[in-house]
């Protein structure tokens, strides 16, 4: 299992647009990938699942990834929140 | 037997087509408990599967047909039904709970939009609330074997017949294969009509009926100068029909010959014919139509068709597109608009009890004037690239506009400071819409450079009549002398001050009100662009020293609209 946490600094937190594509990027790997936020953990595959945790700025969570992609899908969804500027 | 249906004629021209029925069919279902989870659950995935299908094919049919933006709601609704958290929950309903597929999806999508529904701090999560409802009802339609109307997907020559257009009706409808439309509400200046007018397809609104009096593949005839449509008319009616359609044709193309003429009456008058537009992709449009002018340019596109606040540099790129798009001819950008019945998932305005009374327009400005000041920078810095001008909507008082002025020479100011180049002959006016600026028009002048009648609002406001409520849709009275009183007094008052008047509402392109507003020495004429022709040529016909008799016979001594429209008879003869 491979984890890294975030600090959101995003203006409008995680949702919408930056959500949409934090799932597309999760959605290429094998592994099983969830984002916890305040002990509620939801799959990061799932758009319903993101956005329904309402991450706002200052928010901190945890990106876990369980699988053989494992490593790689975490260094792709880091690069996708920077992209985003969603965290530094 | 042939059926007569009467409505309002909302865009010239005649169409005759196919029925096609944008109608919600039934989606109610019975609940029911299942001995074979396993089968339900591939009956599940077989419909959601087809949805997906059909929704592939409308996102490329929107994106190739209305753009790419328009298509991107489609690609929201398959990221709902490819959602493992949505579809595992309905899968897991049916194997604990044994109910039906339809049972499962409407509890578990009913979940999700309360939860959506409940973000009340979040306008944009809201809003998703309604996508959830949009995919859910295609996959009970699969479910229940009945066929949603997909508008995007019309493959052969049609008429529409709905209740009402909404803009996404709208936004998928294909030019090609739409020849026309018909709906049971609406009047003039409701969407739908506006829409039509714009796509310059034959229309019809507020027919009462027609919902409920056609069928689904009956010939409909939509005559869209006289507002009568035909239900399956016989041989003969087609070929009277398709006569009148062939001579308005031809009008139409006597009118395009007057696209790069100068707008002149008979006796060599010249006026100015404007387009109002709403995206700068209307801009051609305008040009094809020999607009000699953007008369309005509503900025609301720009907050209505986003998830947040356009910034700075999006607002520029859409101004500059559109100044650039008209090669210096002059575009009057109206700030923003909001409020009335425009609302912004994003910018959620307390509830009102009248709105179109309330929290809207320049009144939002001045509050919200970071939201203001980022509009007007844009709007400077799009006016190093053709002529602009700018007009504030919804001015009440000298102060107001004095404070909204004094805002827009500050931001100036700064750019000016930080060495951005910004244009020195930017006009800036005001919207003539509210009775009480109307009457203290010659003390505005001094400070607005131009004035635009608002026809439509300053009708409601002066009739105290809500131009959306059909019961008191008869106080909706262009050419009543108290509306031509106003209208006088406004251009009189900018000509005092060596201003000028333009107008922009639907009343600017009436072939009614045109001879009067020419008599009464309207300056600029801003309309939907496919008005201008026929405009144009009606001027050629008119000669200004018997138009100011006949306007100041409309407004002196008329004393009903009835008599108003009888005396212009007389003058146009």
């Amino acid at each position: 299992m491979e984890k890294k946490e975030f600090h959101i600094i995003a203006e409008t937190g995680i949702h919408a647009r930056p959500a949409t594509l934090l799932v597309q990027a999760a959605s290429k790997y094998n592994a099983d990938i969830t984002l916890t936020y305040k002990d509620k953990s939801v799959n990061l595959k799932s758009i319903m699942g993101v956005m329904s945790l309402g991450v706002g700025q200052n928010a901190d969570v945890t990106i876990a990834a369980d699988g053989a992609d494992e490593a790689d899908a975490i260094a792709a969804i880091g690069d996708a929140m920077k992209k985003e500027g969603l965290a530094e | 037997m042939t059926k007569m249906l009467k409505g309002i004629a909302a865009s010239d021209g005649i169409a005759a087509a196919k029925a096609y029925m944008l109608v919600q069919p039934d989606l109610s279902f019975s609940e029911a408990s299942i001995d074979d989870p396993a089968a339900e659950i591939k009956r599940l995935e077989n419909a959601v599967d087809a949805a997906k299908d059909e929704l592939k094919i409308i996102k490329e049919k929107a994106a190739a047909n209305l753009g790419a933006e328009e298509a991107e709601v489609f690609e929201a609704h398959l990221t709902i039904l490819s959602d493992p958290e949505l579809m595992g929950n309905i899968n897991d309903k049916i194997k604990d709970e044994k109910v039906n597929a339809e049972k499962a999806l409407k509890d578990v999508t009913d979940t999700f939009i309360a939860m959506f529904e409940g973000m009340t701090d979040n306008a944009y999560m809201q809003e998703r609330a309604g996508d959830i409802r949009d995919v859910t009802k295609r996959v009970l339609s699969h479910l229940l074997g009945v066929t949603l109307p997909n508008p995007a997907l019309i493959d052969e020559e049609v008429v529409i017949v709905a209740h009402d257009l909404t803009p996404s009706d709208t936004a998928q409808l294909d030019r090609k294969y739409v020849k026309g439309f018909i709906t049971d509400i609406g009047g003039r200046t409701s969407h739908s009509a506006i829409m039509s007018r714009t796509l310059e397809i034959p229309a019809i609104v507020g027919s009462g009926s027609a919902t409920t009096t056609i069928s689904e593949g009956q010939t409909v005839i939509i005559d869209g100068i006289e507002g009568n449509a035909l239900v399956d008319p016989s041989s003969e009616e087609l070929k009277n029909y398709a006569e009148k359609a062939e001579a308005f044709a031809k009008q139409k193309a006597e009118w395009k010959e007057l696209k790069d003429a100068k707008t002149v009456t008979a006796n060599g008058k010249n006026f100015i014919l404007g387009a109002n537009i709403g995206t700068p992709k209307d801009v051609e449009g305008a040009n094809d139509n020999g607009a000699e002018a953007v008369g309005l340019f509503r900025s609301e596109f720009l907050y209505m068709d986003a998830s947040e606040l356009p910034s700075e540099d999006d607002q520029f790129e859409a101004y500059k597109q559109a100044v650039e798009g008209m090669n210096g001819k002059q575009v009057v950008v109206r700030t923003m608009d909001i409020g009335g019945d425009k609302e912004l998932p994003y910018l959620p305005l307390p509830e009102e009890m009248n709105p179109f009374l309330g929290y809207r327009a320049i009144r939002i400005s001045l509050d919200r004037q970071d939201i203001f000041r980022t509009q007007l920078r844009a709007l400077l810095r799009a006016s190093n690239y053709g002529k602009l001008a700018i007009m504030f909507p919804m001015i009440a008082t000298v102060k107001e506009f004095k404070e909204a002025k004094a805002i827009f020479e500050e931001e100036k100011e700064k750019l000016v400071k930080k060495g951005t180049s910004v244009s020195n002959d930017i006009e800036v006016g005001m919207m003539m819409e509210i009775p009480a600026a109307a009457m203290i028009a010659d003390k505005l002048a001094k400070y607005s450079d131009f004035f635009s009648i608002g026809t439509n609002d300053l009708i409601q406001y002066s009739m105290a009549a809500d131009r959306g409520n059909e019961r008191v849709s008869y106080l909706y009275q262009p050419y009543n002398p108290s509306i031509l009183r106003l209208v006088k007094n406004i251009i009189d008052a900018s000509h005092k001050e060596g201003k000028w008047t333009g107008m922009c509402g639907e009343m600017a392109g009436d072939q009614i009100a045109v001879p009067i507003l020419a008599g009464l020495g309207l300056d600029e004429f801003s309309m939907s662009a496919t008005s201008i022709l026929k405009t144009r040529s009606l001027m050629k016909k008119i000669d200004t020293t018997k138009m100011q008799e006949l306007a100041a016979k409309a407004t002196n001594d008329c004393e009903t609209t009835e008599e108003v429209i009888e005396l212009v008879k007389q003058y146009t003869k």
